[in-house]
């Protein structure tokens, strides 16, 4: 199992914001948007250094995606910032006809997405958004790991043109990826290889997805470990060519098991290489209040789970 | 009356037989409000706005439009064609397979002159404000209009729409709303009534002018009078008063052709009220 060690542990949200203020000073189309909760998405820098290219629309976040596409016309790359459930649910019908249908380059960047929200409860913690997102056509989805692969993404979709929906989180979580990494929609990243067993893992998940694969290597199974943070489109081809070599799947997401990452590697599976798979997800349910550890235990999306379910699906081989 | 006035009416006849053929043609699709608008989207595209009919999308130095109420998509259709956008003879495809003329607006086809999809109502007046900020961001000092129906009034998106623009002085903008009463379930005032609109835009702090949008010649000096008005801190809003189905005279004044296609009696009763002054397609 290779090594992966980290020195500084920070939020994705603050991975975001970096990399909203570099891409800022790169390129003077982007403009950013904001539902009344600038701090919330660490939007601070941005502002400061672009007050002309923000726009602070209030809490009406259906008038704020409606105003991002709008803005596409005429050349600008709009960037809204609110909260997972608000940039998806809430404004489902405002993506689907105004930004996906209308292909236009908006980028929704999402963050307290999932459990780990925590205290604010299931209100707040949408665990149905890559779903939602994933079923629009020509929407992409990316739900990076850490600071650094979050703040490589924003970045990058920049440079793509289309409606993107990028989720990150609120809780501080290590920082184990490259600063600089090159950030490339829809290729996964081989985190380690192994022979065994293959854990597919996005977003807060893959830190506990190299936990789970040095424990499993304590007792003595060789997993591999595959980073998607592109969704969709996702890299079938990774997925396939690991599942050549290990005939079983595990896959990691802080999401409903339905409708989530998991289905999507299904899928590709039932389609071209039929195997076992075992999902770590919430089990169609709503979360509740808590710290992110405790829901993220309780609810079965961490390190553990992810070793027993490696297990069970070895079993199934 | 003069002579300028003459040929706009002139084209308005025209876009009134185009969209009583479209419908027919089809079955389906929404005549009474494309009726009623007609008047105003060739006073828009004939007289107006300063506008490419070669298309580009991001319309940067030209005026552009919005549609907000999607489901008038006929009248839409047939100005685009009448003013250059493509020709007339794809009017024959509206609503059937493989067309551009999707049933309502989108880009998704790549139709010239439609800059976004539209149909599920409120969304529009918010696509044009994010297309006002555009142009202010890129020094552009052109307009950008939408056009709401009234029964739209009643999503909430616009009411966060109207009050963002003010208070955030997005002046190059004038906005229309078609008031002509109706809505599918009835009059706006039975199914959701939508009180002193002059007082609640004005309250929200938007500009509002008032017109009668049958009549050629006020809704030409009433579009002047608001495009005087722009660039003085304040969103414009037109609020239009026009009647569903007008130039037909069975269609006028009633929410039963909002939605409905003529049949071919029908049709002809239509036609022999609308003189054909450019050629149909």
């Amino acid at each position: 199992m290779k090594k992966y060690t980290y020195t500084d542990k920070k939020d994705t949200r603050s991975g975001f914001g970096a990399g909203l203020h570099e891409v800022g000073k790169k390129n003077s189309n982007v403009v950013a948007l904001c539902a009344d909760l600038v701090g919330s998405l660490k939007m601070d820098a941005f502002i400061k250094d672009f007050p002309e290219r923000f726009f602070q629309i209030g809490i009406a976040e259906a008038n704020m995606m409606g105003i991002a596409s709008g803005l596409t016309i005429g050349g600008k790359i709009p960037y809204t910032g609110t909260f997972a459930n608000f940039s998806t649910g809430r404004v489902y019908d405002q993506i689907r006809q105004s930004i996906a249908y209308s292909g236009k380059n908006v980028k929704i960047c999402a963050s307290h997405a999932g459990l780990t929200l925590g205290e604010d409860g299931a209100t707040h913690q949408i665990l149905e958004d890559i779903g939602l997102m994933k079923m629009l056509p020509g929407m992409t989805v990316i739900n990076p790991c850490d600071y650094n692969q979050t703040k490589a993404a924003a970045i990058a979709i920049a440079d793509y043109d289309g409606p993107v929906y990028l989720r990150f989180g609120r809780p501080v979580v290590p920082i184990f990826t490259d600063p600089d990494q090159k950030f490339e929609i829809g290729k996964a990243w081989m985190v380690n290889e192994g022979s065994d067993v293959t854990i597919i893992a996005t977003g807060h998940l893959v830190w506990e997805a190299i936990q789970a694969g040095e424990q499993l290597a304590a007792l003595g199974i060789d997993a591999e470990i595959i980073n998607i943070h592109t969704i969709k489109p996702l890299d079938e081809e990774a997925i396939l060519k690991s599942v050549a070599k290990t005939g079983c799947v595990v896959t990691a997401e802080e999401h409903n098991r339905l409708g989530g990452l998991g289905d999507s590697v299904s899928q590709v599976l039932v389609k071209n290489h039929p195997a076992p798979q075992e999902y770590v997800a919430v089990n169609d349910s709503f979360g509740e209040s808590g710290t992110p550890a405790q829901l993220m235990e309780k609810y079965g999306l961490n390190a553990a789970s992810i070793v027993s379910a490696a297990q069970k699906v070895i079993k199934r081989k | 009356m003069s002579a300028d006035i003459a040929k706009l009416e002139n084209i308005a006849k025209q876009v009134r037989r185009d969209i009583v053929r479209m419908v027919h043609g089809c079955q389906s699709g929404h005549p009474g409000g494309s009726l009623g608008c007609a008047d105003f989207f060739v006073a828009l595209y004939f007289h107006q706005m300063e506008h490419n009919p070669t298309f580009n999308l991001d319309g940067i130095g030209e005026d552009i439009f919005f549609l907000s109420n999607g489901h008038i998509s006929p009248v839409f259709y047939s100005t685009l064609a009448r003013a250059g956008y493509f020709d007339k003879s794809e009017l024959a495809t509206f609503r059937k397979i493989d067309s551009r003329l999707q049933g309502h607006p989108t880009t998704h086809e790549h139709l010239p002159g439609v800059r976004v999809a539209s149909g599920s109502l409120g969304q529009g007046l918010s696509v044009a404000i994010g297309a006002s900020r555009a142009k202010k961001l890129n020094a552009d000092d052109k307009l950008v209009y939408v056009l709401m129906g009234d029964g739209e009034l009643q999503e909430g998106q616009v009411w966060e729409a109207a009050m963002y623009a003010p208070h955030n002085k997005v002046d190059n903008l004038i906005a229309t709303i078609d008031l002509n009463g109706q809505q599918i379930d009835g009059p706006t005032e039975r199914v959701l009534s939508l009180g002193n609109l002059k007082a609640k835009w004005e309250a929200f702090g938007w500009d509002v002018l008032e017109a009668k949008g049958n009549d050629m010649a006020q809704l030409i000096e009433t579009l002047t009078e608001a495009k005087s008005r722009t660039g003085k801190g304040k969103p414009v809003m037109i609020l239009m008063h026009t009647e569903m189905g007008y130039g037909v005279d069975f269609m006028m004044g009633s929410h039963k052709w909002h939605g409905v296609a003529p049949n071919d009696e029908q049709l002809a009763t239509a036609l022999a009220q609308l003189e054909e002054t450019l050629g149909d397609y």
